[in-house]
């Protein structure tokens, strides 16, 4: 018995070690002074934590305004995507309807497309429009992308507002809007702003769409896939980890419902 | 107002997700096919499926979109489903072994590929590694065309790192749904860990199998980050190759065609699935 406890954790742990050590190594990398990075014995820990890749990183031309492209394309994908589809998700936990599990069945549907079946002919539609190689034109694709998921995620989360309370602030007067918003909106707003994290973190992530969307006003994924052939390793290896940090921030943040989310926008 | 007053609620929040998805969901699902199957002056032709099929690269590309996928998929159901049945085990720290396991989760495919990168280059970790415990002299390289089978390797483990836990969590919440009372009759009737496993959990969670599955095999086709940062043309994919024609070729109608390619690829890997792990009437009744 004894044994096969030990075993047990032992798994555990070498899986925890698969996930963790390539994080950890591409950290030793981007803080490895360049010199150390092209040498040959190459050792696996620097011998000085040097910023110098991270500071040619940022400074090289294009990663900063990219950077800060990714960041309100991100926002704009959070606020179009929870405004056009929490009110979805709402009437899908609250009423009862005609055509509502066509609905549901169209809405899951959507996740069943490649992006680039989207981006290509989105891309040709944007150049006649000239929405192309704009910020609010990426935003508007990925936030097609998020809609599913924030619509489902959303209708699991009112489900779980008790529909009592809403009626009992209406019979003590409140409006329907009132109980909406004083009732279930609070219990229901962490778990929103979960669903927003997760929703900038898929729009900061996504390289194909970005990439063929913009030119000039590239995202910072899509900056450093049109650069990689030009780039050196350094560049790669710092652009990389600074990539991650907010995505690990952030996955750190919505760790308590990492299994809600992603067990009901899949699932059901 | 009066008038909004009139239209039932459900409506009036259900319309803004219509038309948003009538804009950028339904417009462009048309529109791809206009892209594919027309010439310039909208004429119905099937020159750019002729163009696509004749390129140097189209062959390849078919191969390596369907052999990564046959590589990758089993060795990460069998992974996840691993970590699932840990995490689910509920001992002391489970749960921090399942904010663990979930990290890559908030990683993107590029960003994956670049943190491989570091370990398959030539002056990399891997060869770092060989060199220390005295394999290696001169270190080796990997991403060439020379090494195709090294370069489909660390594009498999890229993958591999990256995405299994999404079909972990998917697992999990599966497993969450198993009625306890199923496992305590087996563990009345003397069964063995792997008889639980194989005869009690497999059976029930084959519906948590089955859409992971389908969602997996769908994203790994959309593979595209690692695969530019790992080996660039040297090993074309569907989905890099859809990129290159639209980017580097300028020509959106060839990469329209590869990108309903890469959706025909999706619709038959996901009948494949339905077919083959068809959940049958009298185990929907269990359920």
């Amino acid at each position: 018995m004894r044994l096969r406890k030990v075993a047990f954790y032992a798994v555990a742990i070498l899986f925890a070690v698969w996930t963790i050590l390539p994080i950890v190594l591409i950290a030793l990398a981007a803080l490895t002074p360049r010199q150390e990075l092209y040498s040959w014995p190459r050792q696996f820990v620097p011998s000085t934590i040097s910023l110098e890749s991270f500071q040619f990183f940022v400074n090289s031309h294009g990663v900063l305004a990219s950077t800060g492209r990714s960041v309100i394309v991100a926002v704009a994908t959070v606020l179009i995507a929870l405004l056009v589809g929490a009110p979805a998700g709402y009437a899908l936990a609250r009423f009862r309807f005609r055509g509502k599990e066509a609905f549901r069945i169209g809405i899951l549907l959507t996740r069943m497309f490649p992006t680039s079946l989207l981006a290509i002919p989105l891309a040709v539609l944007y150049l006649k429009t000239n929405i192309y190689d704009t910020i609010l034109g990426l935003a508007f694709m990925h936030a097609a992308l998020a809609m599913p998921f924030v619509v489902l995620i959303t209708s699991s989360l009112f489900l779980k507002v008790p529909y009592d309370l809403e009626e009992a602030a209406m019979t003590l007067g409140c409006s329907r809007i009132g109980a909406f918003a004083r009732v279930s909106l609070p219990i229901a707003l962490p778990s929103l702003v979960a669903a927003g994290i997760y929703t900038f973190v898929l729009s900061w992530n996504e390289v194909f769409a970005s990439a063929v969307l913009t030119v000039h006003n590239r995202t910072l994924p899509a900056h450093i896939i049109s650069t990689l052939n030009v780039s050196p390793l350094n560049f790669k290896f710092a652009g990389g980890f600074f990539m991650i940090i907010p995505a690990l921030i952030f996955i750190f943040i919505v760790r308590r419902y990492l299994l809600s989310m992603w067990g009901v926008a899949i699932n059901k | 107002m009066p008038l909004l007053r009139k239209i039932p609620l459900p409506v009036l929040l259900l319309s803004p997700t219509l038309v948003f998805l009538t804009l950028f969901f339904l417009i462009p699902l048309i529109q791809v096919s206009g892209l594919a199957f027309q010439s310039q002056d909208s004429v119905f032709t099937l020159a750019n499926f002729e163009r696509m099929v004749r390129d140097i690269y189209f062959d390849s590309a078919l191969r390596n979109t369907v052999v990564l996928l046959i590589l990758i998929i089993p060795v990460q159901l069998v992974l996840a489903f691993g970590a699932a049945l840990i995490v689910n085990q509920r001992f002391r720290g489970s749960t921090f072994f399942l904010y663990i396991y979930a990290i890559p989760l908030g990683i993107s495919d590029l960003a994956a590929g670049l943190i491989w990168l570091s370990i398959f280059t030539e002056r990399g970790y891997l060869n770092s590694l060989m060199h220390n415990l005295g394999v290696l002299e001169r270190p080796l390289i990997f991403l060439s065309s020379l090494t195709p089978k090294w370069m489909i390797a660390a594009i498999v483990l890229t993958e591999v790192w990256r995405a299994t836990p999404l079909v972990m969590v998917i697992l999990l919440s599966g497993l969450q749904m198993i009625a306890k009372d199923y496992i305590e009759a087996a563990d009345t009737f003397g069964c063995s860990w792997w008889q639980k496993v194989r005869y009690v959990i497999l059976p029930l969670l084959k519906p948590s199998i089955q859409s992971a599955l389908i969602m997996r095999t769908m994203l790994a086709f959309q593979m595209f980050g690692p695969i530019l940062v790992l080996a660039g043309r040297q090993l074309p994919v569907f989905a890099s190759e859809s990129y290159y024609w639209y980017t580097t070729v300028r020509n959106p109608r060839v990469a329209a065609a590869y990108a309903l390619m890469l959706m025909a690829l999706s619709l038959v890997a996901t009948w494949i699935y339905l077919v083959v792990l068809r959940t049958r009437e009298e185990q929907v009744g269990v359920m």
